[in-house]
């Protein structure tokens, strides 16, 4: 057995002192600075615009929407969206009694052929869907890496130049408004034309709506029309239940939608 | 393009979450579940586990170096996931990851540093040139084996397997935490989902410790205990029970209280997952091992060794398919059903070659048992008979910055 008095002491040092050697060489010291809270605007925002003064929301009256596809292919063209994805789509609800049907053919892009349906239709309806832009929105809450952010206008964006692609955002949207873009492989979704409301425009599918079914408007602004409906009429959210305070906002909604 | 019944919603009709994440849950499964076993013997002094403790956490390590490429593949632009651990989103539960994988890591390795020190320090005093630099570097330089060193190693070793017990639950329960916490889904959105998570990992950590057992045994040409393959047979029957248990109350809840979601649920297990999820998992790899595993545990003392691991590697090798399934029935499973809660797309059929292909899978399957056997190359699994102080003699030449004095006699 080896006798341990001055041996001990000195194998403790020296196994103490290699120790602190060997990992003192591997620790890095990496500035973590979170992406969260960034107070930095987007990118691509007119100049002069200031977020503060700002606060956006949208509204859709689903009785005035004839499901032409405007709004879908306006969309597409503005942002580029890849085929088979979408930022925003229709939904055409046929509903009677006893059941229901509910399509949107490439996101009713290209209209709505007639359809036939095996029960007694009572009412049928079409209802544009976008990201609701949520004020408590679970999929910025999720993003690892503080990529998904929303604006303090009110505007739910991603940065594509940080975010990792992971899809946790994707899952997390109740609302199936995002997806995982095929060529930048980074999250992607509708911005409210977050280029166009910042130079003073409206959103492209508020722009070319024949109906005016889709209404963009400011919180800050009286007299803002969008605001003076949500402030007086009954609205009506997507998935309220689930508590995300979305800022798009419905009038004549039915029970059917979701 | 896939086919749709009912309807989606249309940019559901993509499964953003593919193989990589169904791999992802089941190797770290295996860390978790190994380090489980590895603890029911540092931890808890069940000596039946002794043979298979070594393995298991040499197991766990070597799953544990793998379970983050599989996230890694996945990433759509993978050189930007060094941001989650440098630039984490505190509100997001996915940047807890760097967290505890870098903690359990360190926690692993150090156990591992304290368990294997006698054979490091063997081989450094054995080998020459290069290895020898290697071991002692390895050692630590400190050559130190005296009984009251060893007692110290076996605190360190009780305590780190008190504090890495914990850790390798939480970065498995982590994992059954991202799916379980996300509301938007509700196939997914479930407090059980992180229990679920822990107990079927327990079970693929103890049926891949059966299976291991046996190969290693048999390379190495020592006698499988008969003790041994009864306990961890014991405690996969049990886990078996809770996890199938758990996963059944889980639709029973959701059916009984007809939730919202159930109609679609259930249109989801009975035609997209009939096969993965009735056949595969609730049948082939659910029933049938929870019955083999019952004739070993209740009939022990009547088996014949033969018959007894013939059942319990059976059992075994149907219980690694179960978690399997159950990890692609979730995974993939919830996105085949869109959050509209009116259609469900085609099954999802993986890429063969691509970076989230199926080879990819098994190659990422495969790869810690070449670590397994490299590490078993370099340190040894199992301890040499008879211990590596007694029987080997000195070191032809004591390594530099070996204390005098603290030689092994």
């Amino acid at each position: 057995m080896s006798d341990c008095h001055d041996g001990c002491d000195s194998s403790r040092r020296d196994f103490i002192s290699f120790t602190l050697r060997l990992t003192g060489g591997a620790v890095v010291m990496v500035a973590g600075a979170s992406a969260l809270g960034s107070s930095e605007a987007p990118k691509s925002v007119g100049e002069a615009y200031d977020w503060n003064e700002h606060l956006w929301a949208y509204l859709v009256d689903t009785t005035k929407c004839i499901g032409c596809g405007s709004c879908v292919r306006a969309c597409k063209a503005e942002n580029d969206v890849p085929e088979g994805f979408f930022r925003t789509w229709i939904e055409r609800y046929v509903v009677g009694m006893e059941d229901s049907h509910v399509d949107s053919p490439n996101g009713g892009m290209d209209g709505f052929a007639p359809v036939q349906v095996g029960f007694v239709a009572t009412k049928s309806f079409f209802v544009p869907k976008i990201c609701n832009h949520c004020r408590a929105t679970p999929c910025t809450q999720v993003c690892p890496v503080g990529a998904s952010y929303r604006t303090k206008d009110g505007a739910v964006l991603v940065d594509a130049e940080s975010c990792i692609g992971c899809g946790y955002c994707v899952q997390a949207c109740p609302y199936g408004s995002r997806f995982i873009h095929p060529a930048t492989h980074t999250a992607s979704k509708c911005t409210w034309c977050y280029h166009r409301i910042t130079r003073g425009l409206k959103p492209a599918c508020v722009t070319v709506c024949p109906t005016q079914a889709r209404q963009f408007g400011d919180l800050k602004k009286d007299g803002d029309p969008v605001r003076v409906a949500i402030e007086h009429d009954r609205v009506q959210i997507l998935q309220g239940h689930l508590l995300t305070e979305p800022q798009c906002y419905y009038t004549h909604l039915d029970k059917e939608v979701r | 393009m896939p086919e749709i019944t009912g309807f989606a919603f249309p940019n559901d009709i993509h499964v953003t979450w593919s193989l990589m994440i169904v791999m992802y849950p089941y190797i770290t499964g295996f860390v978790a579940g190994s380090f489980i076993v590895t603890s029911l013997y540092h931890l808890f002094d069940r000596q039946e586990f002794k043979p298979v403790a070594r393995l298991a956490m040499a197991t766990s390590f070597a799953f544990l170096l793998v379970a983050s490429l599989p996230l890694q593949l996945h990433l759509g632009q993978p050189q930007r996931g060094p941001f989650v651990i440098i630039t984490p989103n505190p509100t997001s539960a996915m940047a807890g990851f760097g967290i505890l994988y870098s903690f359990y890591l360190l926690v692993l390795v150090l156990e591992l540093w304290f368990v294997w020190r006698p054979e490091i320090i063997d081989r450094a005093k054995r080998s020459r040139g290069f290895a020898r630099v290697f071991y002692s570097t390895l050692a630590l330089r400190t050559y130190d084996l005296s009984p009251e060193a060893r007692e110290v190693d076996h605190k360190a070793i009780k305590i780190l397997a008190g504090i890495g017990l914990p850790a390798a639950c939480m970065l498995h329960g982590y994992v059954g935490f991202i799916f379980g916490a996300i509301k938007a889904n509700p196939w997914w959105s479930t407090p059980l989902m992180p229990v679920i998570f822990l107990l079927s990992a327990a079970v693929s950590g103890i049926a891949l410790l059966i299976l291991l057992y046996q190969v290693f045994a048999r390379i190495d040409g020592r006698p499988v205990v008969a003790t041994c393959v009864s306990a961890l047979a014991s405690w996969l029957w049990f886990f078996l029970i809770l996890t199938i248990t758990l996963e059944q109350l889980e639709l029973i809840v959701m059916a009984y209280e007809k939730s919202e979601s159930w109609i679609i649920i259930s249109q989801l297990l009975t035609t997209r997952l009939a096969f993965s999820y009735v056949t595969v998992q609730m049948i082939v790899g659910g029933l049938i091992p929870l019955i083999l595993l019952a004739v070993v545990v209740l009939m022990n003392r009547y088996l014949h060794d033969k018959v007894r691991n013939t059942l319990a590697t059976v059992a075994a090798l149907l219980c690694l398919i179960q978690v399997f399934a159950m990890r692609w029935n979730i995974v993939i499973g919830g996105q085949l059903l869109s959050k509209s809660l009116r259609g469900l797309r085609s099954p999802f059929e993986p890429e063969i070659f691509g970076r989230e292909g199926v080879l990819m899978a098994i190659a990422l399957f495969v790869a810690p048992f070449v670590i397994l056997w490299v590490f078993d190359r370099v340190l040894g699994i199992e301890e040499p008979e008879g211990g590596v102080a007694d029987g080997h003699g000195p070191p032809a030449v004591p390594p530099a910055g070996a204390p005098a004095g603290s030689h092994v006699p």
